[in-house]
C-alpha cells in the first residue's frame, strides 16, 4: 500500500481539525455529525453533534454536562481498543482509530489515526506529571504529532504540586481563622487538588461550591476516592468554615457567593499563577501553581520521545514551539485551529 | 535579601492599603538598619545605580537564552524582572545557600565597575530562586510596580511614627538613604533631621477636574481664573543655599533647563509651568517637546528652545513665608514682587475675568493652543484657599478644553503591561489617505474593563499578521478616538500627531470605510 502523508487526508475547516477519509472531526467547536472528543473540558467536548466517540469515562462527563444534548449517538472506545471509523470501505480506504492515556484529566485521550500506512497522534490536552486522578501519559510512535502547546513558552516551569499544596497548608496554619476558598476548574483540576491535600495528610472535610459536586461524584464513581467531601450549601453556619479549605470555580472567588464566607483568603491553582501579573488578575493572595498541562520542558521531553519526523502545533502558544521544535531538528508547523480557549481551559 | 524579597512578594500580592501598610511595618520593626532603609529607597524610587541597569540585565539575559525565545517570553510575560526571573538557568540545585543582605548588595553595586558589576549580579542570579530574582531585578530596573506610591510609601512612614505626613513630605527631598536618622526619629530615638541648610522641595498642590454640573452653583468672585498652562509643572526653589528647580512629584529636574537658572536673580519658592519662552513669547507644545526627557541639552537647543517660566503662585518670596497665607493674599505678593522683575524668562500668569457661568464657557472655547500657544484650558482656584499639598476637594478645580473626537480604525495591536500583560490593550490605529489607512496614534486607555475584554477578543480572532509582539488586524474596527490636540510631526508617516489619545467609543457598528481621512484630522492642527 502506497504511503500517504497525514497532509494529503487531514485538513483545518472552520469546524476544527478534520479527517477526509473517515468523514470525521476531532474536537470540533461546532456541531457536527461525526466527532473524536480527546476529552472532557468545554474547549474539546462541545454539546450537538450528531455520533461522538470517545472514552467511556469522557462519554459520562459529557452526558452529566450536557444531557438530552451531549450527542445523538456514541461510541464509548476503551485506551487501545483500535476501531475501524469507516468499516463500509475496501480496507486500504479504512482509517482506524486508537486512545491512548493522556494524563490530563479522568478518561483524557490521545487520539492515534492510521491510515494509508502512516501514524498520525493528536495529543489532546495532556501532562505528564503524576496525577492519581488519571491514567498516565503514553508515548506512542507517530509520523506526524499533533501536540498542544498551552505553556508553550521556556518561562514555564511548574513546580512539584507537593510544594504548593504545602502552601496552601502552611497558610491554613499561619492564618487559622481565615477561610482558605481555592479556585479551581470543576474537571480535573478540583479532584487533583482534593487528592493532593489527602496524600499531604489533610484529612479533615473539604466544602465545595455547589458547581463542583457533581463532577466529584462521577469521580468517586469511576473509582476516585476523594475522601469527606461537604457542599457549603449544606453548611448551617457558614461562619464555622473559617479555617476550612472551600473549593470554588474561578468565576465565584470574587462574585457575591464568597462573600458569606469569612475572613476569606484567596487562593487559585492554576499553571497561569507562574505569571505573577496572572494571579493579579485573579486577585488571588495565595498563587498555586498547579497545571494539568505540560510545562516548557515536559513539551521538549515529549515531541523527543515520541520523535515523529514532522510536528503540528496548536491550541497555545505555537510560535516559540515551532521555533524551538525546527531548533531540535523536526519539521514543525503551526496548525492553526480557532475556537480553543486561550486563558481558562487549564 | 531573603527578607526583601518576601517584603515584594507580600506586598505584591496584597490588594488593601491598609494590609501592604501593616506589612511594611512589620518590616520596618524586624528589620535592622541600614537594609530597611535601602528597601524604603527601593520602593521610593529613590535608590538609583548608574551600571546596574535593564541594559546590562537585558545582555546577560541574551547570553543565556535564545533570543527568539526570549523576545516571545518577555511579549507575553510583560516585565523584564519577571521574565529573566524565569528564564535565568537554575544552577543545579545545591543546598540552600544564604544570600548576602540588602545593605550589602546595594553597597557592592554601588562602588562596583563595569566588569564587577556584571560579575556579581551573575553570581547572585545564580544562587537565588525565582522569586529572588524577580526582586533583585527590579532593584536595577526601578519601578518596583508592587502597588506602593511614592506618595503611600511617606504616608506608611508617617503612620509608622505618628506623625503627619506632610511634615515628611517636608523633609523628604532634604533627607537621603538608608535614612538612618529618620527612622530614629520616627522611632522616638532621636530628633527631627534637620534639612534647613538643604534646598528643599516643597509638595505641590493639585487640581481636581471641575464637575460641570456644578458650574452654574459657583461664585466665581470667589474664584481666581487662569489659563491652564500646557507645560511642565515645576516648582522654582531659591534660597541663599542654592537654587533648583523641581517637578511635581519632586524630581530636580535642575540640569535639564540651565538656561532657565543660569543668573536668575530671584529668591523664594515659585510655583509655575514650565514652557519655551522666546523673548516674552510663549512657545508651542510642540516647541517644548523638544526639550523633553533631554538630560543634557545642547546650546542650539537651549538657543533655538529657551526655557521659561510662568509664574502662577509662590510660597515665599524674598524670606516672607506665604505658606499659611490665603492665595488672594499670595497673589498681591506676587504680583507686587514681579512689579520689580524685568527677566524675559519669567511671565506673570494672568488673571481673566468671567462673571457668569456664561462668560466662562466662552473663554474656555478661547483656550485653544490656535489663539494662544500652550494653554489647554481653565483654571479655578478659590481666592481664601491656602496652599495644601496633595489635591484638597473644592479648592483648586481645572477645566480642559473639549476634546476633539475622530473615527479612526484599528491597524495593529499590542500586549499591554503589567497587569494587562495577558491582554491585547495598546492600539495603534489609523486614518484615511485615499484608499490606504495611514497611522496616526496609539491609545491605551478610556475602555471599561469589559469593553477591554471584548477588544482583546476581537484582537485574537482578527489578526492578520504578527511583528514580533505587534500583532496586525483585519482593517474593520472602527474606534472613536478622543484627543487634546493635534500638531504636525515629522516623524508620523501621516504628518501628524496626536496629544493623549484615548479611546472613547468602540463603534461596532461603523463599517471601516466611513471613518474619518487624514485631511479631516490635519484641519484639527491648532
Ligand atoms: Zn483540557
Ligand atoms: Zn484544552
Amino acid at each position: 500500500m502506497t504511503f500517504l502523508h497525514p497532509r494529503e487526508w487531514m485538513e483545518t475547516r472552520p469546524e476544527g481539525l478534520y479527517c477526509k477519509p473517515a468523514d470525521v472531526f476531532i474536537d470540533a467547536h461546532k456541531p457536527v455529525p461525526r466527532v473524536i472528543v480527546t476529552h472532557g473540558h468545554a474547549d474539546h467536548a462541545r454539546p450537538g453533534n450528531q455520533w461522538v466517540y470517545a472514552t467511556p469515562a469522557t462519554l459520562d462527563i459529557m452526558q452529566l454536562r450536557y444531557t438530552d444534548s451531549a450527542w445523538h449517538r456514541s461510541v464509548a472506545l476503551d485506551y487501545h481498543q483500535p476501531l475501524c471509523l469507516n468499516p463500509q470501505c475496501s480496507p486500504k480506504q479504512q482509517v482506524t482509530l486508537t486512545f491512548y492515556p493522556a494524563g490530563h484529566i479522568l478518561g483524557s485521550a490521545q487520539a492515534l489515526l492510521q491510515y494509508a500506512g502512516s501514524r498520525l497522534l493528536i495529543s489532546g490536552d495532556y501532562k505528564r506529571r503524576p496525577d492519581p486522578t488519571c491514567a498516565p501519559f503514553e508515548v506512542t510512535p507517530a509520523d506526524v504529532f499533533i501536540t498542544e502547546a498551552t505553556f508553550g513558552l521556556p518561562v514555564f516551569e511548574h513546580p512539584p504540586i507537593e510544594n504548593e499544596i504545602a502552601k496552601l497548608i502552611n497558610s491554613l496554619a499561619l492564618f487559622p481563622d481565615r477561610c482558605h476558598l481555592v479556585g479551581v476548574y470543576a474537571l480535573g483540576k478540583c479532584q487533583r487538588v482534593i487528592l493532593a491535600l489527602r496524600q499531604l495528610g489533610y484529612d479533615k472535610p473539604i466544602y465545595l461550591h455547589g458547581a463542583l459536586v457533581k463532577m466529584c461524584e462521577l469521580y468517586a464513581k469511576h473509582g476516585i476516592e476523594l475522601g469527606g467531601l461537604i457542599a457549603v450549601n449544606d453548611v448551617e453556619n457558614t461562619q464555622s468554615l473559617a479555617g476550612e479549605i472551600v473549593l470554588a470555580p474561578p468565576s465565584a472567588l470574587n462574585d457575591r457567593w464568597s462573600r458569606k464566607l469569612p475572613n476569606v483568603l484567596t487562593a487559585m491553582a492554576s499553571g497561569w499563577m507562574q505569571i505573577r501579573a496572572r494571579s493579579k488578575q485573579r486577585n488571588a493572595e495565595l498563587p498555586l501553581i498547579i497545571s494539568d498541562h505540560c510545562d516548557w520542558p515536559e513539551l521538549l521531553q515529549t515531541i523527543e520521545q515520541i520523535n515523529a519526523p514532522e510536528v503540528w502545533v496548536t491550541h497555545g502558544r505555537e510560535q516559540a514551539l515551532v521555533y524551538q521544535a525546527q531548533k531540535m531538528g523536526y519539521s514543525a508547523q503551526a496548525l492553526s485551529l480557532i475556537g480553543y480557549e486561550d486563558e481558562d481551559s487549564d | 535579601m531573603e527578607a526583601f524579597s518576601a517584603l515584594l512578594e507580600r506586598l505584591y500580592f496584597t490588594n488593601s492599603k491598609n494590609t501592604k501598610t501593616a506589612v511594611i511595618h512589620e518590616y520596618l520593626r524586624d528589620t535592622p538598619d541600614p537594609d530597611r532603609g535601602w528597601a524604603i529607597a527601593a520602593l521610593a524610587g529613590t535608590l538609583n545605580f548608574d551600571l546596574f541597569k535593564r541594559a546590562l540585565i537585558k545582555s546577560l539575559i541574551l547570553e543565556r537564552a535564545d533570543p527568539v525565545l526570549f523576545e516571545l517570553s518577555y511579549d507575553y510575560v510583560g516585565e523584564m524582572s519577571e521574565t529573566v526571573a524565569h528564564l535565568w538557568p537554575n544552577a543545579a540545585s545545591e543546598k540552600e545557600v544564604s544570600l548576602p543582605s540588602l545593605s550589602e548588595v546595594v553597597n557592592t553595586f554601588k562602588q562596583a565597575d563595569k566588569q564587577q558589576t556584571r560579575d556579581y549580579l551573575v553570581s547572585l542570579l545564580n544562587q537565588m530562586t525565582p522569586a529572588q530574582r524577580w526582586a533583585l531585578v527590579k532593584l536595577g530596573t526601578r519601578g518596583l510596580r508592587v502597588g506602593v506610591s511614592a506618595r503611600l510609601i511617606k504616608r506608611i512612614l508617617a503612620d509608622y511614627g505618628g506623625q503627619d505626613v506632610t511634615v515628611l513630605e517636608q523633609l523628604w527631598h532634604g533627607i537621603e538613604p538608608p535614612y538612618t536618622e529618620l527612622l530614629a526619629w520616627l522611632e522616638g530615638r532621636a530628633e527631627k533631621p534637620d534639612v534647613s541648610d538643604k534646598v528643599t522641595f516643597h509638595p505641590v498642590m493639585l487640581a481636581h477636574p471641575l464637575n460641570e454640573s456644578q458650574l452654574d452653583e459657583l461664585h466665581l468672585n470667589d474664584w481666581q481664573i487662569e489659563w491652564k498652562y500646557d507645560g511642565i509643572r515645576v516648582q522654582l526653589v531659591s534660597t541663599p543655599k542654592g537654587m533648583a528647580l523641581f517637578s511635581r512629584t519632586g524630581d530636580d529636574i535642575s540640569a535639564s533647563f540651565p538656561d532657565l537658572l543660569t543668573d536668575l536673580n530671584i529668591t523664594g519658592v515659585f510655583d509655575g509651568e514650565l514652557l519655551i519662552i522666546n523673548n516674552g513669547v510663549i512657545g508651542t507644545f510642540n516647541d517644548l517637546q523638544q526639550r523633553l526627557n533631554k538630560k543634557k541639552p545642547s546650546k542650539k537647543l537651549q538657543t533655538g528652545s529657551p526655557a521659561g517660566m510662568v509664574i502662577y503662585d509662590a510660597l515665599a518670596i524674598e524670606g516672607d513665608d506665604l505658606s499659611t497665607a490665603t492665595l488672594a493674599t499670595r497673589r498681591q505678593a506676587l504680583e507686587r514682587w514681579f512689579d520689580t522683575q524685568n527677566d524675559q524668562r519669567l511671565l506673570l500668569s494672568n488673571q481673566l475675568k468671567a462673571d457668569s457661568p456664561d462668560a466662562l464657557r466662552q473663554l474656555r472655547t478661547q483656550a485653544t493652543d490656535g489663539d494662544k500657544n500652550a494653554v489647554e484650558g481653565l483654571m479655578l482656584k478659590r481666592r481664601d484657599s491656602v496652599y495644601t499639598p496633595g489635591r484638597p476637594a473644592n479648592q483648586w478645580l481645572k477645566w480642559k478644553r473639549e476634546p476633539f473626537v475622530i473615527d479612526a480604525v484599528m491597524m495593529y495591536a499590542q500586549r499591554g503591561h503589567g497587569k494587562r500583560s495577558s491582554y491585547y490593550s495598546d492600539y495603534t490605529f489609523g486614518v484615511w489617505q485615499e484608499a490606504v489607512l495611514v497611522p496616526v496614534g496609539k491609545a491605551y486607555s478610556g475602555f471599561t474593563d469589559e469593553e477591554l475584554k471584548q477588544l482583546d477578543r476581537w484582537v485574537r480572532q482578527h489578526t492578520v499578521g504578527r511583528f514580533g509582539p505587534v500583532k496586525e488586524v483585519e482593517k474593520a474596527l472602527v474606534l472613536e478616538v478622543a484627543f487634546d490636540s493635534a500638531h504636525s510631526s515629522s516623524r508620523h508617516k501621516s504628518g501628524i500627531a496626536l496629544r493623549f489619545p484615548r479611546i472613547k467609543r468602540i463603534r461596532w457598528d461603523k463599517p471601516a470605510a466611513e471613518a474619518d481621512s487624514v485631511t479631516t484630522v490635519a484641519a484639527l492642527i491648532g
